[in-house]
């Protein structure tokens, strides 16, 4: 390919301040089409390699996908993607992929299918669901989902008239988290992204947050700039994680001791005044009974429980003071560790609120201002006959249900059976803890449908599968995206669908009018309806096609100021320090450090992570991520090993408390990490044959994980409690 | 002439492989091979730890062993300062691997010629930087011209204390590497 001089100079003009090369120049597609003579087409669209929502531009030559780039326009990516999104085209190319709907014709996970036209396959699904629904009533029909196809097919369950729609993103995820930081600030601490405001913070404290391992990408641009700027970062984890080797101060705590070092920081930062008064007088309620209810915890005591240094513990919590309010204690993601995680996720709000962080520089920043109108274009679901299951007996579950009491009222039947579940996003046998269980709920199902890309083990089980086209290959949204500024960003096809795959809308869409819900279907394409919903919003729908994203002028409003004075969301509108919400429940209102149980001797307690190029076990089996990560390994700290008279790599089996083994797996010596706990990158130990490169590839934590422990307040699974002894594989 | 450099600041790299990806998506390198790679290497013992992630790749020397032995003078040093290879005079007799003492070539498996990093020059030759430089989700990879004084790469060279790998190799490198304390004592 040769190239002009005039398109060289093209990219000069482009780039920032004249400088003279380019790193990503876009000014949408076309323009840059124009740019280059032509010869390649470029087309924006949104990253579904996670879940961050990444501005993407594909490269199409030849009618094929050859390089995906960050969209300098969104502020997502702002230009850049991790090796995941750059790997999109080994998902998309992935010789691998779910090609034609299928039909089981062999018993459940046998692997026995015939191949079906859509309009069998579809017309299969919609007289199961009706037959079921007939017998059993609606609400016996649950949807599993994560991402945007989830969209699509609690459309057809709400339809259909139930509620029983669930995401493994609160129970197995963010949940607590989330309800922690709602019960205190009457908010969650994210929007698009975690609402940190970590390029302006002086003090960044971690707990457990694994960034640079979990490559949420702007916000390691942003962690980089921390360091970059000389931010003092503390990690608190039991393993020295990437960040922790940015850190100035790692501390290796005892898993299961964070509340402990919580509330003693929170002791020593009233007691030694070293809170932000002013805006706690302000803006907060409970302060004395606080001070009151934390002050046995001192840091000799914690010293003792965390395994911590005192001085450590002291120092930090004083860093932390004289720095407040440009400093943070990062609220975290993934949060269902030990089962009292609302509360450990209380402590890290309420130290927030004493530092006065949220809505002030270098903390937490605010929510951007204006909200996009819904646009509905069907008739009101019907009112489901019999209440959803999805929260439990659990006062604060939220909104997005909880997977395991789905799980569990399908094994049980009470109080109505659960008899066809719709799988989407979601490898459930690899998301959810205890296997066991979720083999014995789907073995009650008279319907078991999977739509997904790939042929994961979840999907191997179902009855009917259909295959889904990539991200790469359909239209989703419009997405509204929150960052410090609103925006909308659009999802739309490079490509046309490979093999007989189609984009998810469409599958819910012709489901509907399978069912006779026609009313539910989509009014043409979902393209028209973005086009109507762009409408709705006031935005150039052509100009959002050409550049991906459109910021909203004015949304910005991240700290308080004399024009944007705090309000705050709770009861009593203000920062509840004391919350009156959980008295009455019969929580207690003020977080209590209560010790966990700890691995016996000869036992380590199992942890689980991520991997910078992998996101769950939905990247495995991707080329170009699966030749930088083909398996995880069990880290184990040194002086453990020589004692076990194990070497680096040396092959062993986990085997946990309940005498379940794991596959086999290599062990990786290091001194990274405490002699108390075991370390592994979750997503691995694929069973399903379909899938050629991860098929059997390192073992699968969430096997080992049969115990789970589960949060009394909001219905999360605490799943960092199992313990594993290392057995030499012969 | 410009003459160009890498200047890796490995404080900002938090070691997620985009540029690895990156590079092989944008060069087409094939399977199991690669033109870069980030090193993450961690000395001490528990609890008292340090870790390095260092992105490596051709260094692009000024004294290029590569080039001083290829028999055919298919390596080769350009105006613009950085080490490539024609193809077409490639034999793949393997002297420049066994020369380089960065472990930056490989033989392309489905072609047979010796390959590396280019520094993307099919970028630059429109006036893009390199694709693993563009992707930096840290800012760890800058890049640009040495002999511009108004440059990136100038600056923070002249501003921070610095080195090479394998100084005392004599190949007088083309990528630096701010270190870890990187304020010169004045």
């Amino acid at each position: 390919m040769s190239f002009s001089r005039r398109s060289f100079l093209k990219y000069a003009a482009l780039s920032a301040g004249g400088t003279l090369l380019a790193e990503t120049p876009f000014m949408g597609a076309k323009a840059r089409a124009q740019a280059e003579g032509g010869k390649a087409r470029y087309v924006p669209t949104t990253c579904e390699m996670c879940f961050w929502k990444c501005g993407v531009v594909a490269k199409v030559v030849d009618g094929k996908v050859v390089k995906l780039e960050g969209n300098p326009l969104h502020p997502q990516s702002l230009g850049k993607l991790c090796g995941r999104g750059q790997a999109g085209i080994g998902l998309l190319y992935d010789k691998d992929r779910l090609k034609v709907p299928m039909i089981r014709t062999g018993a459940r996970g046998e692997n026995r299918y015939k191949q079906a036209s859509w309009d069998e396959a579809l017309n299969y699904v919609a007289e199961k669901l009706t037959t079921i629904k007939g017998k059993y009533g609606a609400e016996s029909i649950a949807l599993f989902a994560h991402g945007s196809p989830g969209t699509y097919f609690a459309n057809v369950v709400r339809a259909l008239g139930s509620a029983n729609i669930s995401y493994p993103s609160f129970s197995q995820c963010l949940g607590a988290r989330n309800v922690a930081w709602e019960l205190t600030f009457g908010e969650a601490p994210q929007s698009t992204c975690e609402r940190v405001d970590m390029a302006n913070s002086r003090v960044i404290v971690l707990f457990g947050t694994h960034l640079g391992e979990n490559m949420h990408n702007s916000q390691n641009q942003e962690f980089a700039q921390a360091v970059a700027n000389g931010a003092r970062i503390v990690v608190v984890d039991p393993r020295f994680s990437t960040a922790a080797g940015k850190a100035s101060t790692w501390m290796p705590i005892k898993p299961g001791t964070d509340l402990a070092l919580l509330l003693t920081w929170i002791n020593l930062v009233i007691t030694n005044g070293w809170y932000d008064k002013d805006y706690v007088n302000n803006y907060t309620n409970g302060f004395d009974k606080l001070a009151a209810e934390v002050k046995h915890y001192t840091p000799e005591w914690a010293a003792r429980e965390t395994e911590l240094p005192e001085h450590d513990i002291v120092e930090v919590a004083r860093a932390l003071g004289r720095n407040a309010p440009n400093v943070m204690v990062h609220p975290g993601r993934h949060f269902s560790w030990h089962g009292n995680d609302t509360q450990r996720g209380r402590a890290m709000a309420i130290l927030n609120a004493l530092l006065g962080t949220w809505g002030r520089p270098g903390g937490i920043w605010l929510s951007p201002k204006g909200k996009l109108a819904k646009l509905t274009e069907h008739p009101a679901y019907p009112e489901p006959k019999r209440d959803s299951v999805v929260f439990g007996d659990y006062p604060f579950a939220g909104g997005e249900g909880l997977t395991n009491v789905v799980r569990e009222t399908t094994i049980s039947g009470d109080p109505y059976p659960i008899k066809a579940w719709i799988v989407t996003g979601t490898n459930l046998l690899k998301t959810m803890p205890n296997q066991e269980k979720t083999r014995k709920a789907i073995d009650k199902l008279d319907l078991l449908v999977s739509i997904d890309v790939m042929p994961t083990d979840t999907v191997m089980m179902a009855d009917v599968i259909l295959p889904e086209c990539s991200y790469l290959e359909r239209h989703d949204g419009l997405f509204g995206i929150e960052t410090r500024e609103a925006g909308v960003a659009i999802r739309q096809p490079v490509i046309e669908p490979l093999y007989q795959s189609k984009p998810a809308w469409w599958i819910g869409s012709q489901l509907c009018r399978a069912l006779k819900l026609d009313d539910y279907a989509v009014k043409g394409t979902w393209e028209e309806r973005m086009r109507r919903e762009a409408k709705l919003w006031n935005i150039d729908y052509q100009e959002l096609a050409d550049k991906g994203y459109l910021s909203i002028p004015g949304s910005a409003a991240p700290y308080f100021t004399a024009d944007n004075p705090p309000t705050f969301k709770t009861k009593s509108k203000k920062i509840e320090l004391y919350s009156a919400e959980l008295e009455d429940e019969s929580f207690a209102p003020i977080p209590k450090y209560q010790a966990i149980e700890q691995p016996p001797a000869g036992q380590y307690r199992l942890l689980y992570g991520r991997s910078q190029v992998h996101t769950f076990s939905r990247t495995v089996n991707n080329q170009w991520l699966w030749e930088l990560f083909k398996e995880n390994q069990v880290w184990l700290n040194a002086k453990e090993a020589a004692r076990l008279g194990l070497k680096d790599l040396a092959l062993v089996r986990l085997v946990n408390q309940d005498g379940i083994n794991s596959e086999p797996v290599r062990v990786k010596v290091t001194e990274r990490i405490r002699p108390d706990c075991v370390y592994m990158v979750h997503g691995f130990g694929q069973h399903s044959p379909a899938m050629t490169r991860a098929y059997n590839r390192g073992a699968d934590d969430q096997h080992l994980i049969s115990k789970y422990k589960i949060d009394p307040i909001c219905g999360t699974t605490g799943m960092r409690v199992n313990f594993v002894k290392i057995v030499k594989e012969a | 002439m410009p003459k160009y450099v890498m200047v890796i600041d490995q404080s900002r790299c938090v070691g997620c492989m985009a540029c690895v990806v990156a590079c092989k998506r944008e060069n087409d390198v094939p399977p199991e091979q690669f033109r870069t790679r980030v090193l993450e290497m961690v000395k001490g013992e528990f609890p008292f730890l340090r870790s390095e992630l260092r992105p490596e790749l051709c260094n692009h020397c000024d004294h290029a062993p590569c080039v001083n032995v290829c028999p055919t003078g298919a390596s080769h040093k350009e105006a613009d300062g950085t080490v490539q290879i024609d193809r077409s005079r490639c034999v793949g007799c393997k002297a420049c691997i066994a020369a380089c003492p960065y472990n930056a070539r490989y033989i392309n498996e489905e072609h047979g010629f010796a390959d590396k990093c280019t520094f993307c020059q099919q970028r630059l030759k429109v006036g893009l930087k390199p694709a693993c430089v563009a992707t930096c989700i840290g800012g760890s990879r800058i890049f640009g011209d040495i002999s511009d004084p108004k440059s990136e790469v100038r600056r923070l060279i002249e501003d921070n204390s610095h080195r090479v790998l394998l100084e005392s190799a004599g190949t007088e490198p083309n990528v630096y590497y701010i270190n870890r304390y990187p304020k010169k004592l004045s």
